[in-house]
């Protein structure tokens, strides 16, 4: 019986953060006429998927028609390369400051520590000077992934590094006189002890850079933009009636690839924070 | 074949200078045992034997190839740590493995190393497992497995046996030991562990603060310390050391025990000494005698003088094979070492005699040896 306030305030808290989603997905399937006269919490009358199509392939954005799957497929084309290079680089760098210790790698490894806290307004017009300067301002590929990279690499470069200090040195010390080399020993003893931290820092980064608006509405021009971006400009799309199912759905789109991550991934998520790395 | 010349090995770290000039030359096949308290600096040696750390100076010589500034791969040697150091991703058969495949050793041949080592160290039936399905004593046969694999010239071990149960320890130390014998290859073994040392070794180095204290063979080590430390390192229970002051008497040269009331107990000084000791006269020195001689009158061997004293048993401790006795000589508290029949009593007296051919005297300022 003493568990009751706890569960109580857990039901609150769970309710709190889903009552937003249960209102988007019902207001989804719901046509124009039924949002404006039923309730907001209202169950739609039958489940209408016009709003989906539409979103996913019909509605204006910017100068285009076409729903917001072409941006969707832009954040992918964005997501992928930006994740894998930013943790694999990541990784290579907590491999060195952690096993190939060099003079002043503590300073870098500080001087990384603030590439954590920056704000990301900070680095918006440097950024776009350096885009300049390599005449890949605007795009997408490589412009935009370059941008998440360099902005990431603060984060996966931490990552890598915590996790691989707990990991002894006398590995590494019992490879090289084995015979192996800066790579092999990466590859052959690092990476297959890495699973929980690869896990952790690509979905970190996945979510980061997936989520983000920022970079993308400085970044890019209309054509390439990520999803995120897209979705501002649909709800800004001014027209006669604002058509809230489809600004639902097409949220609601854009939001399932971070939600297929969790569920497929977040057991290793939680066990990489939680875990230290290697036992035995 | 394995002889390792170390000339004058320095190592600074920063300002700190951990080696200060280390000199080491071992025979053929000679198993080097380097022995110091915590913090002396024998990693520091055995990884720049290695070449995973970088001498701050000197040279170092395997068959004479100088090996300054080659990796750890090119330098003809396998190294056993204390950790053990297993690849936890891998079985224990790609950690054996795992070295030859590194040096390009052909298909065919190495898995006929691999099952001539599994059947030496008797772990053909774990080479599926991974490292940490096997027990400590296990995974120590596996790291000198994959050590073995390479047939190196020289092997280093940092202390492969300290994180072993006692009985285990005992049986990895003999059959290091055998296989040191049976391949017929240099050995540099790290330890704190003094009767490993005493047990193990062809030829011991005691270090102490990044300086080589002695080098030389175990008897050489535990009958004749070239100093104060080594004397006390050496051996459990540690050596006696008393301060004495050696005087002249009609019976010849004697020692006064500092601190005693009246003359105390005068300790004959045996005439092999004499003259060593005769420049001493009147300064205190330190005497330095073993447990074991103090010991039951009537253990003279033929021709040897002993000197009897009767002291008070303070504490007895009978470890099986001998017993301690814990006594005071003229203040100063003495462990005497007797066969475990002599009856004795705590808060009685007891007669024990003094070995003194046996006994050995230190500068108390320097730790130098007098005689
Ligand atoms: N990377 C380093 N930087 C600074 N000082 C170091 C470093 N490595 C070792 N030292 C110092 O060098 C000295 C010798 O260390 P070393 O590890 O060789 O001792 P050891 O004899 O192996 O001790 P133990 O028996 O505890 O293993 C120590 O005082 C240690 O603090
Ligand atoms: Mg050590």
């Amino acid at each position: 019986m003493r568990r009751l306030p706890i569960y109580l305030l857990l039901t609150l808290a769970a309710l709190f953060f889903l009552l937003p989603l249960y209102i988007m997905l019902v207001t989804s399937f719901k046509t124009m006429p039924e949002i404006y006269n039923q309730g907001i919490l209202a169950l739609p009358r039958q489940f209408d998927l016009y709003a989906w199509r539409h979103a996913w392939s019909g509605a204006t954005i910017g100068a285009s028609n076409q729903g917001i799957h072409p941006f969707f497929i832009n954040s992918f084309e964005l997501v992928i390369p930006a994740v894998i290079i930013s943790t694999a680089i990541g990784a290579i760098n907590g491999y060195i400051l952690t096993h190939w210790r060099f003079r002043g790698a503590n300073i870098i490894f500080y001087l990384l520590l603030l590439g954590t806290v920056f704000p990301f307004q900070i680095i918006l017009l440097p950024m776009a000077w350096v885009q300049g300067k390599l005449h890949i301002a605007g795009t997408l590929i490589p412009g935009l992934v370059m941008v998440h990279i360099i902005y990431g690499l603060a984060f996966t470069t931490l990552f890598f590094r915590n996790y691989y200090v707990s990991i002894p040195h006398d590995l590494v010390r019992a490879a090289r006189v084995d015979g192996a080399g800066f790579f092999r020993i990466f590859w052959r003893v690092m990476l297959p002890l890495s699973t929980p931290i690869i896990m952790v820092t690509a979905i970190w980064q996945f979510t980061m850079i997936w989520n983000n608006f920022l970079f993308g509405v400085v970044f890019t021009n209309s054509d390439q933009q990520p999803v995120t971006v897209a979705i501002n400009d649909l709800v800004d799309t001014v027209t006669s009636v604002h058509m809230w199912n489809v600004d639902m759905a097409a949220a609601l789109i854009a939001a399932i690839p971070t939600l297929v991550v969790y569920l497929l991934a977040g057991k290793y998520f939680v066990r990489g924070l939680t875990g230290g790395a290697v036992k035995g | 074949m394995g002889k390792l010349i170390l000339q004058d090995i320095h190592k600074s770290y920063g300002k700190d200078e951990v080696l200060h000039g280390i000199n080491i030359e071992t025979g053929e096949n000679q198993f080097l045992v380097l022995i110091g308290p915590s913090g002396c600096g024998k990693t520091t040696l055995l990884n720049i034997i290695a070449g995973l750390e970088q001498e701050s100076g000197g040279d170092i010589l395997l068959n004479d190839r100088r090996l300054n500034g080659l990796s750890p791969k090119d330098r003809d040697i396998a190294m056993v740590f204390q950790s053990y150091a297993l690849y936890p991703s891998m079985t224990v058969r790609n950690n054996i493995l795992f070295a030859l495949e590194n040096r390009k050793v052909p298909k065919a041949e190495r898995e006929q190393i691999l099952m001539d080592v599994a059947r030496m160290l008797q772990i053909e039936h774990l080479l599926d497992r991974r490292p940490r399905q096997l027990s400590g004593g296990q995974q120590q046969r596996v790291a000198i497995g994959r050590a073995i694999a390479r047939r190196p010239t020289l092997f280093l071990f940092d202390e492969p046996l300290s994180n072993l149960d006692a009985k285990l320890r005992v049986e990895m130390r003999s059959e290091i030991k055998r296989l040191h014998q049976q391949l017929q290859t240099s050995m540099v073994y790290v330890t704190h562990d003094q009767i490993e040392a005493m047990t193990m070794g062809d030829l011991i180095a005691v270090m102490n603060e990044g300086v080589i204290q002695q080098l030389g063979s175990p008897e050489s080590i535990y009958n004749d310390p070239a100093n104060r430390f080594v004397a006390g390192f050496m051996g459990s229970p540690s050596m006696n050391f008393l301060p004495v002051v050696p005087r002249e008497e009609a019976s010849g040269l004697c020692l006064r025990v500092a601190g005693a009331e009246g003359d105390g107990n005068l300790l004959p000084v045996p005439p092999k000494m004499q003259g060593a000791l005769r420049g001493q006269l009147g300064r205190r020195i330190t005497l330095g005698i073993r447990p074991e001689q103090i010991t039951d009158p009537g253990s003279a061997r033929e021709g040897e003088a002993l000197h009897s004293i009767e002291l008070d048993v303070e504490l007895l401790e009978p470890t099986g094979p001998d017993t301690l006795v814990f006594t005071r000589l003229d203040g100063h508290s003495l462990v005497a070492r007797v066969h475990p029949s002599t009856h004795l009593q705590i808060g009685s007296r007891c007669t024990l005699s003094f070995h003194m051919e046996r006994a050995v005297f230190f500068d108390p300022e320097n730790g130098s040896r007098l005689a």
